[in-house]
């Protein structure tokens, strides 16, 4: 079972983010592995987890991120929680790519892969916490040709079928695809697991392989600003709120409300 | 340039939900509007529609095997639109921001080689005739412009980005089928059960007023929803509370993302997951019983107090006013 977890480097959210030239601003003070991703790396080593021993001795899970040099933390934590190899495409080519850049070097590099062996499963996380696109696993799969099984609550592989059950918007609903397929897990898929001591230790000197947009076969005017369908004009802060009227409850708060509410016509 | 085309998805077709009319409104002032459907609009679809200066709606006829289940799957929805576009030669596509339309339209953008922008809260276009979307963007915390430099420009739409405007004149609605051939690597949809909808409250996407509960409720969502009730609003919890099994559906950046002209978050703390989703909304109140609440930071009015008396007064004093008024 080889298994391809694409990982993004995004902003915390609990840190100030902002935008600079209209392009999100990469500071590698406040850059970190997208959370939701840690999901997917969850979801890829259960699946290889439940496998017999002769074949998890063949399997491999490789994270993967399209990310300037900085996102190797993202790969550390990869590497933290079990993961094999660790791929990083770079290049000043690819800055400020859209969903359709971003995807083809997505593709190319899966296909990359492919030349050493097959690639049963791309898993990733649900949404990237900066974009929240919730798009680039439907175009991952779209690209490659393969069945998208997405926002995946629980899954199974077995006999070189996914099976997987989710929620949308509209239903509950159970889906089955042949490998090799596109999956995306929801943040309810299953409990990241904390990184152990061990882990840890080798995940500092472990190596990160580095792609160039060349070494993919990506045209430069197909990704990054040069292929971008899109273009940010302005990124602008919102203007701060004035600070919050905070009324204390001494028996008439929930009148004071209501008197709030319609007092700005709300009700 | 307002001899455009804008297609506008209406999935599914027996109503036209709040969130569509606000499309058909937003498409008025970029062209001609036209609706995409998979399956045939209700009566009550087509008079809203004609209300609304729909002329043509295009009705796909799938292959035998995709009319069931697997109809709804995202990359079905994208062969539809990208049918109706080539069929319409139309210049924008606009569908509502929920996961499915997201990915419908995403794809369509990706067969189409159009430019793809997702969750618009306003669209409009520029000097030079590009259909341009503004984003509001970490947490509600920046504004962005893009402009689509392509031909075609595919955008979902959040909910309450405009107040539905029926048109001048209402027109009729003729309903036109097209045939659509899906060449997508599909996965099987085994089973489906669609989720009740609660017919006495709004939708939590498109509320003009949202009541959410938290861990603060202990478990009652009573007084939130009888406060919900008296204000009108739909109801939403945090991940936590659903987590406990105390409501189905939450707010948040993996949940609903809603922008409401009124959010009421009760006995909820105010975590960056859950702002992440609701942060944008225009009046933002709060009850929790901690005074260094950090929902607190980000609200316009905010009351500390034990939910339950808080919610079950203020509900009282707002009915007490809605029947005199
Ligand atoms: C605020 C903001 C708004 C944007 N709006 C648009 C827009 O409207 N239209 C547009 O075309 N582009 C837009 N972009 C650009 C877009 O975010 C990038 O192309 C991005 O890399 C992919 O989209 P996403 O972040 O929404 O990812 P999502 O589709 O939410 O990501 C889902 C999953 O895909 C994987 N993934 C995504 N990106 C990467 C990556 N770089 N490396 C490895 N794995 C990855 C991860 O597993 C992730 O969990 C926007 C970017 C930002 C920051
Ligand atoms: C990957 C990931 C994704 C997540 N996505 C989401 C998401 O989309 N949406 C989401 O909501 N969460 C999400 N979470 C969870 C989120 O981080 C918080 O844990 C959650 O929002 C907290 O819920 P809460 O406010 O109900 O609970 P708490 O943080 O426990 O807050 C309860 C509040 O109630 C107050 N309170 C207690 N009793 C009373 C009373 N009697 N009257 C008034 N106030 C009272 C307390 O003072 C406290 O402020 C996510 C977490 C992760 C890890």
């Amino acid at each position: 079972m080889r298994i391809v977890v694409p990982v993004k480097y995004v902003p915390d959210i609990n840190a100030e983010r902002k935008f600079v030239d209209c392009r999100v601003d990469r500071d590698p003070a406040v850059g970190t592995l997208n959370e939701l991703d840690e999901n997917a790396l969850e979801a890829a080593l259960r699946i290889v987890e439940a496998l017999d021993e002769a074949e998890q001795e063949t399997s491999e899970i490789v994270a993967l991120t399209v990310a300037p040099p900085e996102g190797d933390v993202a790969l550390r934590k990869a590497f933290q929680m079990g993961v094999d190899r660790g791929v990083r495409v770079s290049d000043d080519a690819l800055a400020g790519s859209d969903y359709s850049g971003t995807t083809a070097a997505l593709a190319a590099a899966v296909r990359r892969l492919e030349t050493e062996g097959p690639v049963d499963l791309v898993i990733t996380g649900m949404a990237a916490l900066d974009g929240l696109g919730s798009v680039v696993p439907a175009l991952l799969a779209a690209t490659l040709g393969r069945p998208s099984v997405t926002f995946a609550k629980t899954v199974a592989v077995a006999d070189g079928t996914l099976q997987a059950t989710r929620e949308t918007d509209e239903a509950t609903e159970s889906l089955t695809a042949p490998l090799p397929a596109v999956l995306s897990v929801a943040d309810t898929a299953n409990r990241p697991r904390f990184p152990n001591f061990k882990l840890i230790m080798a995940a500092r000197s472990k190596e990160i392989e580095q792609w160039t947009a060349a070494d993919l076969g990506l045209e430069p005017g197909a990704v990054g600003t040069a292929g971008a369908r899109t273009e940010t004009t302005l990124a602008a802060p919102r203007p701060e709120k004035p600070p919050v009227e905070l009324v204390q409850d001494k028996g008439e708060g929930g009148k004071a409300l209501a008197e709030y509410l319609i007092r700005h016509e709300l009700v | 340039m307002t001899n455009r085309t804008v297609l506008v998805l209406l999935d599914p077709a027996g109503e036209v939900r709040p969130s569509v009319l606000e499309l058909l409104t937003i498409g008025r002032t970029l062209g001609r509007v036209e609706a995409v459907t998979l399956e045939a609009p209700s009566v009550e679809a087509l008079a809203q529609l004609g209300a609304y200066g729909v002329e043509t709606v295009h009705q796909a006829e799938l292959p035998a095997d995709l009319r069931g289940d697997a109809r709804h799957l995202s990359a079905v929805v994208a062969a539809v639109l990208t049918a109706a576009v080539r069929l319409t030669d139309a210049d924008v596509v606009l569908a509502p921001s929920t996961f499915g339309a997201k990915e419908a339209v995403a794809l369509a953008g990706h067969a189409l080689g159009a430019g793809v922008i997702i969750d618009a809260a306003g669209v409009a276009e520029d000097d030079a005739g590009h259909v341009v979307g503004t984003k509001r963007v970490f947490a509600g915390s920046w504004d962005t412009v893009s402009r689509v430099t392509t031909d075609v420009a595919a955008l979902t739409v959040r909910a309450n980005a405009v107040v539905p405007q029926p048109a001048e004149a209402a027109v009729a609605t003729e309903v036109e089928g097209f045939a659509v051939a899906v060449d997508a690597v599909l996965p099987a949809v085994t089973a489906r059960t669609e989720k009740a909808r609660d017919s006495d409250r709004p939708t939590l996407e498109e509320a003009a007023v949202v009541v959410a509960g938290g861990r603060g409720t202990e478990g009652d969502f009573g007084p939130v929803e009888a406060f919900a009730d008296a204000v009108g609003g739909a109801v939403g919890a945090t991940r936590d509370a659903v987590f406990e099994g105390w409501f189905d559906r939450y707010i948040g950046q993996t949940g609903v993302t809603i922008a409401p002209r009124l959010y009421v978050g009760a006995g909820v703390s105010g975590a960056p997951h859950h702002r992440g989703g609701m942060q944008a909304s225009q009046v933002i109140v709060a009850v929790n019983n901690d005074p260094e609440a950090p929902i607190f930071e980000i609200c316009d009015f905010a009351v500390v107090g034990d939910l339950s008396d808080v919610l079950g007064q203020a509900a009282e004093v707002i009915r007490a006013h809605k029947q005199q008024a």
